[in-house]
């Protein structure tokens, strides 16, 4: 069974311009030997579900330190699964309290990664979140 | 006062070769005492650097500042290249202004809080704006949704404007404002609620951070591109030495550049280039250096290595002097000396175990008053999950008080200095700047490395390294990967919720209601004009606020001139 690489969309939602942790988890996922594409800043939902599908990814990670993550993530996973991408998985993480998380994992949304996360954690979930799905196995 | 040495050469030549010998003597035994104990066993759990990955050695001496000279390298505070401080008498005469950083939800509810803070000894006013205002949008554009309040107040108009300081006086209270791309807006609107109270521009006192060169860098708050950005803060530069000769029309800032990654040289190295930019911009549209450089402010972080961010502080001063004096020919001391403002570093404070952050943040604060700060935030504990509750600010607000009447280390000026580490540290810290100002210009300035990404570059590879420090347990943080344990009560922190988005859309709805429609579009046309010409635009700025037209009117219509900067995408 070839596993080829996994396909990572890092995106910063809305108008928060804080990137340091998204260029640092970014650069950790492609050395971890994922593809990965980042946004850059201030995306609508809209252009980063049109960016997932046209990048055909497994995976989008949305970095969210400004609070609106209670709008951003939700408009994320509906749009995506508009464009039939719902087997796709929603990461990411912020400045996210543990009741949203706790919300947000209800709705459908994947494991989220705060403050003090060490980035081979977001690296060893999302290989083993793609091991198990059916986007894993031979392409 | 001068102390007129009446010596004759020889006796001089005498001294300095007695010196030599002393300075030999020490050399020689220094020598011996490595020989002998310098293999001792060291630690494991450090590399002795600094966070910014700088070797500290054991020890340090009076070899290592044997080429200072006291009057020229050091000198006394209030006095050229002011390494000991910008102010003769500094924290003897005033302590640094108690300025905690704030705003939440709603104008009102951050009224609220102002007083708050007044009333238990906070000395200056520092408006946080939520993300909608910082990047130009009225809360109720389809962009702002989800936003509004969250990070900081929302601000959409000069009536929200005059709530934020109703029953605050401001010809009485300071008012630091921290926002760049819509800075000459919210300017205008702080300018016109103080006309609405009865105080003249010139009475009016504060600081807009309107730093656009750093957001490019580091904070990435951003409208226009930086040419008609730059235009827009000389405009200010020129407009306020005239009419608001007491307001610092800029915070030139490092610690977003910090707080992005960077270490502590890249932080005083950018802060000050971009600092020398704008002072080019100023000489370049004709106005003489000494209108406007003294009230050019800075604006540092405070990181956790105690002694790097004092010998930073220092530094800085004595590079902008020597760079202000002998560079730009600008010939009074105001213009030579650098006043800042400090936050303590929020990237430093951890989720896990929150409490612990008061502790960093208290000896955050003490470097920054022993590198002699004019101004200082300290942040709360609770500020990695949350924008902070009274509880927490309370406490922020009580560890700058402590520091200011319980410890005795205001009593004097710059009691470091003449530390053989810190007098090294300093000189050190401006040989590497000066090399990175070189770099810089090699590559045509700070708008071209804007441009090519190479500060991003730099910002995000120190990001990475340090990152990759942590996770390989070379640098420890309690908490997080030392000494970790879990918290057996979660901590109650301050939630704000969509009530703030939906009071501003109907606030703004009764505003265009009420307002001269006729009025607004005329002054927004003379905006327009003005913004394609080369005249001020704080006059029809003004006219357009006092019209009640809309920080994203007003945005959009110089938008539709300037344009959008485009971000050079990287990683």
């Amino acid at each position: 069974m070839s596993e080829r690489k996994i396909r990572v969309l890092v995106a910063k939602p809305g108008l928060d311009g804080h990137d340091r942790g998204a260029k640092v988890i970014a650069a950790a996922l492609r050395d971890a030997g994922m593809e990965v594409i980042y946004t850059g800043l201030h995306q609508t939902p809209e252009k980063i579900a049109a960016t997932a599908l046209q990048e055909d990814v497994d995976v989008v990670a949305l970095s969210i330190l400004s609070g609106a993550h209670m709008t951003l993530f939700p408009r994320v996973r509906k749009l995506l699964a508009e464009n039939g991408m719902d087997d796709v998985l929603i990461t990411g993480g912020g400045i996210i309290p543990a009741e949203d998380v706790e919300a947000l994992e209800a709705q459908g949304i994947g494991r989220l990664f705060g403050p003090g996360t060490a980035t081979s954690d977001a690296v060893d979930y999302i290989r083993s979140w793609f091991g198990e799905s059916d986007r894993g196995g031979d392409a | 006062m001068s102390h007129v040495i009446d010596r004759d050469a020889a006796s001089l030549r005498e001294e300095v070769a007695g010196k030599r010998r002393e300075l030999a003597a020490l050399e020689a035994e220094l020598a011996a005492w490595e020989a002998r104990f310098g293999s001792a066993a060291t630690r494991t759990d450090t590399d002795f650097t600094t966070v910014s990955g700088r070797p500290v050695r054991a020890l340090y001496t009076p070899l290592d500042t044997a080429d200072d000279e006291y009057l020229s390298d050091i000198g006394l505070p209030g006095e050229y290249p002011f390494t000991r401080g910008p102010y003769h008498s500094m924290y003897r005469t005033r302590l640094w202004t108690m300025r905690l950083f704030s705003g939440f939800a709603t104008a009102e509810e951050t009224n609220r809080r102002y007083k708050f803070l007044l009333e238990r000894g906070q000395t200056g006013l520092s408006v946080a704006f939520d993300f909608p205002t910082l990047m130009g949008y009225d809360s109720d554009d389809p962009m702002s949704e989800g936003e509004v309040g969250k990070c900081g107040v929302a601000i959409s108009s000069l009536a929200d404007m005059e709530t934020l300081f109703e029953g605050i006086p401001l010809d009485r209270v300071s008012v630091s404002m921290t926002i760049n791309g819509p800075a000459v807006m919210l300017y205008c609107f702080l300018l016109a609620a103080a006309e609405k109270q009865g105080v003249p521009f010139e009475k009016v006192t504060g600081t807009i951070q309107n730093d656009i060169l750093k957001e490019y860098q580091a904070q990435h708050a951003w409208i226009y591109p930086p040419k008609p950005a730059l235009r827009i803060i000389t405009d200010i530069f020129e407009w306020s030495a005239a009419h608001a000769p007491k307001f610092n029309t800029i915070s030139i800032s490092g610690y977003h550049i910090r707080e992005a990654g960077s270490t502590a040289v890249q932080e005083l190295a950018y802060t000050l280039k971009n600092g020398f930019t704008y002072v080019e911009e100023g000489i370049a549209r004709g106005l003489d250096v000494d209108d406007f450089a003294p009230r050019l402010s800075f604006f540092w972080d405070v990181h956790n290595d105690f002694f790097e961010e004092i010998a930073k502080f220092r530094a800085g001063r004595r590079i902008w002097a020597r760079h202000m004096r002998d560079v730009y020919g600008a010939k009074r001391p105001e213009s030579w000396r650098l006043r800042t403002h400090a936050q303590t570093a929020g990237v430093t404070l951890t989720a896990q175990q929150p409490y612990n952050n008061v502790t960093r943040v208290a000896y955050q604060a003490l470097a920054a008053v022993l590198g002699g700060t004019q101004s200082l935030h300290t942040n709360a504990l609770d500020e990695t999950l949350a924008l902070p509750t009274e509880h927490a600010v309370r406490i922020a607000l009580r560890t700058q008080q402590i520091l200011a009447y319980e410890t005795g280390v205001a009593n004097t000026i710059d009691p470091l200095a003449g530390s053989y580490y810190v007098e090294s540290l300093t000189d050190e810290l401006e040989r590497q700047a000066e090399e990175i100002f070189a770099e810089i210009d090699d590559l045509g300035g700070v708008v071209a490395g804007i441009e090519s990404g190479y500060f991003q570059g730099r910002i995000a590879r120190s990001a990475r390294r340090f990152q990759e420090e942590v996770e390989a347990g070379d640098r420890l943080i309690v908490g997080v990967n030392a000494f970790e344990e879990e918290d057996a009560t979660p901590l109650e922190i301050l939630r704000i919720d969509e009530s703030a988005g939906q009071t501003q859309r109907r606030r703004l709805a009764e505003l265009r209601e009420r307002r001269d429609e006729a009025r607004v579009r005329a002054s927004l046309g003379t905006l327009t004009a003005a913004a394609k010409g080369d005249a001020n635009l704080l006059p029809p700025m003004l006219d357009a606020v006092r019209a009640y037209a809309t920080l994203g009117e007003i945005r959009g219509a110089l938008e539709s001139v300037f344009g959008r900067f485009k971000e050079p995408v990287s990683f």
